[in-house]
């Protein structure tokens, strides 16, 4: 350190009194608009510090003068989304079907509320959009197990497939092949037989002499849910055999497979979870995926009656256990 | 205007001369130093006054314009000029655009741009000296600066006197002024962007939003500084213009030149001594001292200079007193310059190929838009294809893809119009809450002055090849006719 305080001639500036190899390192003073803005900065945290909470304690912390609080703003604006939503939600549960379809206002917002828990909820087995993947059925065409009337498909939202719920829909395939009730060639030609009477004949040409065998054990295995025709039964939960259109893949391994092991999924009942209103939203996007039926002949349409579960599917899920 | 110092000596000659320094002058021009206090001094004469009006209508326009109504029909805004960002509508009297017609404000922005380079290539920078905000402003806060400190050696000794009361109050009723004027323009800023009335009411009552009182605060911060402490700073470092205004002009345009032929050489002049064999300029530094840029219109064109011409006024002043004909230091172009110095005669070439290019381009972009405003379709079509399930296979084989409608209604009155669909081999809507009619069309309602969301499922049958297809929708409003139409595409899957 040099004694006495030097300064540069050119810039004016002291310099700190190092020196290498005769080069000295001016002491330039910091500007002066960020120093002001640093100290207010100071000023600043000690402003927030008295308002706002800020300091950990150990079992709580300083509040501050304004007694701000995330969590009780989160929770405000909650109350206050919930009571401005209230009015529809109720309007939204109490409406028929029909009452839903005549209803722009309110179909808007069962499509928004619907939408969104569709893609919380649903999304995850049954994909965005309803596109389904294997073995969760696509939503967006126009083929249901179920039924695909938004009274249908409320049901089916309400107690889920095969759930816990004790008038969940159920239906259950035999596993024909790992339960040895059929051979492995009545198999081969029960899966040739299917794919006969299906809209993916043309695509898997099947074997006609092992179909004409399968016949005979479709008869009787299957054609008791599955109908005679393949058309399918919608009271038990058994998919049309008709068109080219597989829950578990289409190609011959997969419904080879299927007959074998009989799979079948499990969708969780919702009714516990959501209130009618979001159940009435989630059927109504559900059904306007693009495959949603018509109601069927109503018989008292006003009467909330009308949206009761169909006896008939419920029976025959039981009898079926 | 107080204060403005009487030419205080006799019309004796070099008394004329004040002590005035061009601080931006070619020669105090270093890399790096402080920026030295301009005080320009009032002047008086025909370009003053012209500065004056020009500052008064410009101000006139930008307070007056939100506050004129326009009738747009119930439940429209009744602002006659408005950027509504809510509702995302531009309204200009009568024209009403929505944000896909922004080119029309594109095309505004080149007008505007080719209006000042014809007028920099007619005029030299009439802009910057009469017209630019910055310009208008700053004079505005002059003449407040004038009205509590007095003129411009009022002020220099306001300026170097040590504090006192007097010193205070002056410079504290300055300031109030200047953030006044500054948050009254922040104020009519806001006026633009929502109903004027409306939101004055609110902006005083504290009701407005909290955007309102940012962007008044940010303009008032913005005006106070740039008018009030940077002036001459803005045009000379922070604005492109004087480097592109150099392109923009030759020598016919005319710009503000000190004409040196006639003043040369200069020197102090005794009352009633002989001008010959000397030049006109008495050296009295008077077009310095009036110089709001802080330049010597003598050193020549110059990237500071605005072009404001009280300099001229200044000289003219001294001129007619001193007995020399006015028009030392004019508008002129540096064409005409050369010509009197040669003793040619003068001429003006307003029409060039410059100036012609311009005026043709102008015209061209104008008669665009016009023709563009005038056949503006009111109906529009966006589509815009699910891609989620990309496609949908349905029992009977055939394959369905779902699209988006944007309908854009831009008539204010609700029409109907109908969908159709082609493009594809048995392509054909499937209905859904919009029933296919008889001929294949789907009819949808489109509120007036909305964007109608119009969801279709489309579908093709069995056998469509897999891939992308092109798919076209025409959408024709049934009343008028006007239809509008869009592409898109279908993506057919394999069969499994």
């Amino acid at each position: 350190m040099a004694d006495k305080i030097e300064r540069d001639d050119h810039s004016g500036t002291e310099t700190t009194g190092h020196e290498w190899d005769g080069i000295k390192e001016l002491d330039t003073p910091l500007p002066r608009w960020w120093l002001y803005i640093f100290y207010a900065t100071i000023v600043i945290a000690v402003i927030y510090w008295v308002l706002m909470p800020t300091w950990p304690m150990l079992n709580s912390y300083t509040r501050g003068l304004l007694n701000h609080s995330d969590r009780a703003n989160v929770a405000a604006e909650m109350s206050q989304l919930s009571a401005a939503r209230g009015p529809m939600f109720q309007r939204l549960a109490s409406a028929t079907p029909g009452q839903l379809v005549s209803d722009p206002e309110l179909q808007q917002f069962a499509r928004a509320a619907g939408e969104s828990v569709f893609g919380d909820y649903c999304a995850t087995c049954h994909g965005a959009g309803g596109a389904g993947a294997p073995g969760f059925p696509v939503l967006a065409d126009d083929v249901w197990i179920w039924g695909g009337s938004i009274t249908e498909i409320e049901h089916t939202l309400r107690v889920g497939v095969r759930s816990d719920h004790p008038d969940a829909r159920f239906s259950q395939m035999p596993a024909f092949g790992r339960d040895h009730l059929l051979t492995p060639a009545q198999i081969n030609d029960v899966t040739e037989y299917v794919i006969s009477i299906s809209a993916a004949h043309a695509r898997l040409e099947p074997d006609m002499n092992a179909a004409r065998r399968g016949a005979i054990v479709y008869h009787q295995q299957c054609a008791s849910c599955h109908g005679a025709d393949g058309a399918g039964d919608r009271n038990q939960g058994a998919p049309s055999l008709q068109d080219d259109l597989w829950l578990y893949g289409g190609s011959r391994a997969e419904i080879h497979r299927q007959v074998e092991l009989g799979r079948g999924g499990v969708m969780p009942a919702w009714e516990a979870r959501f209130d009618p209103a979001i159940l009435r939203a989630l059927a109504f996007y559900v059904h306007e995926m693009g495959g949603g039926e018509p109601e069927p002949a109503p018989q008292e349409p006003t009467d909330a009656a009308a949206l009761a579960p169909p006896q008939s599917s419920a029976d025959a899920g039981r009898a079926m256990r | 205007m107080n204060n403005v110092t009487p030419f205080p000596r006799p019309a004796d000659s070099g008394d004329h001369a004040i002590d005035a320094r061009a601080v931006n002058s070619a020669a105090s021009r270093a890399l790096y130093k402080k920026r030295e206090q301009i005080y320009p001094k009032l002047v008086h004469g025909r370009f003053r006054t012209v500065k004056w009006g020009a500052m008064a209508v410009l101000l006139a326009i930008y307070y007056i314009t939100p506050w004129i109504r326009w009738d747009r029909g119930i439940g429209r805004p009744d602002q006659a000029v408005l950027v509504d960002f809510e509702g995302r509508r531009f309204f200009f009297f009568f024209i009403e655009l929505w944000p896909q017609e922004v080119y029309y404000i594109t095309g505004l922005l080149i007008v505007a741009a080719l209006g000042i380079f014809l007028s920099s290539a007619l005029f030299g920078r009439v802009w910057c000296g009469y017209a630019c905000p910055q310009t208008v402003w700053t004079d505005l806060y002059l003449y407040v600066e004038r009205l509590f400190e007095g003129d411009r050696n009022a002020r220099m000794r306001l300026d170097k006197a040590p504090m006192s009361l007097n010193k205070a109050a002056r410079k504290i009723g300055k300031h109030v002024g200047w953030l006044y004027i500054a948050a009254a323009t922040g104020g009519a800023w806001v006026f633009y962007f929502g109903d004027a009335p409306t939101l004055a009411h609110d902006i005083f009552t504290g009701q407005a939003s909290l955007v309102v009182y940012l962007f008044i605060g940010l303009l008032t911060f913005t005006t106070y500084a740039l008018a009030g402490t940077m002036r001459e700073q803005v045009c000379t470092y922070m604005c492109p213009w004087p480097r592109i205004q150099a392109a923009m002009t030759d020598a016919d345009a005319l710009s503000v030149t000190y004409r040196g032929y006639r003043g040369e050489p200069r020197g102090p002049h005794k009352k009633n001594a002989t001008w010959e064999g000397r030049g006109d300029c008495i050296d009295c530094n008077q077009c310095v001292a009036a110089c709001p840029q802080g330049i010597d219109i003598r050193d020549g064109d110059q990237l500071e200079c605005i072009n404001c011409a009280l300099c001229i006024d200044a000289c003219d002043d001294i001129m007619e007193k001193v007995g020399r004909p006015t028009g030392l230091i004019a508008y002129d172009s540096y064409a005409n310059i050369g010509r009197r110095t040669t003793g040619e005669a003068t001429h003006l070439r307003l029409i060039r190929p410059r100036t012609i290019l311009y005026g043709v381009l102008m015209a061209i972009v104008g008669a665009l838009m016009l023709y563009g405003l005038a056949n503006r379709a009111t109906l529009d079509l966006n589509v815009i294809r699910d891609r989620s399930p990309p496609f949908v296979r349905l029992a009977d084989g055939s394959i369905r893809n779902d699209y988006e409608l944007k309908i854009i209604n831009m008539a204010p009155e609700t029409r109907s119009v109908t969908v159709a669909v082609s493009g594809l081999e048995g392509v054909h809507f499937v209905a859904n809450s919009h029933a296919v009619q008889a001929d294949g069309r789907i009819i949808a309602e489109a509120e007036g002055d909305r964007v109608a969301n119009v969801r279709v499922h489309v579908a093709v049958p069995a056998g469509t090849p897999q891939g992308s297809h092109p798919l076209r929708f025409e959408i024709v409003d049934a009343e008028s006719g006007e239809r509008a139409g869009s592409a898109s595409a279908f993506l057919a899957g394999a069969s499994q």
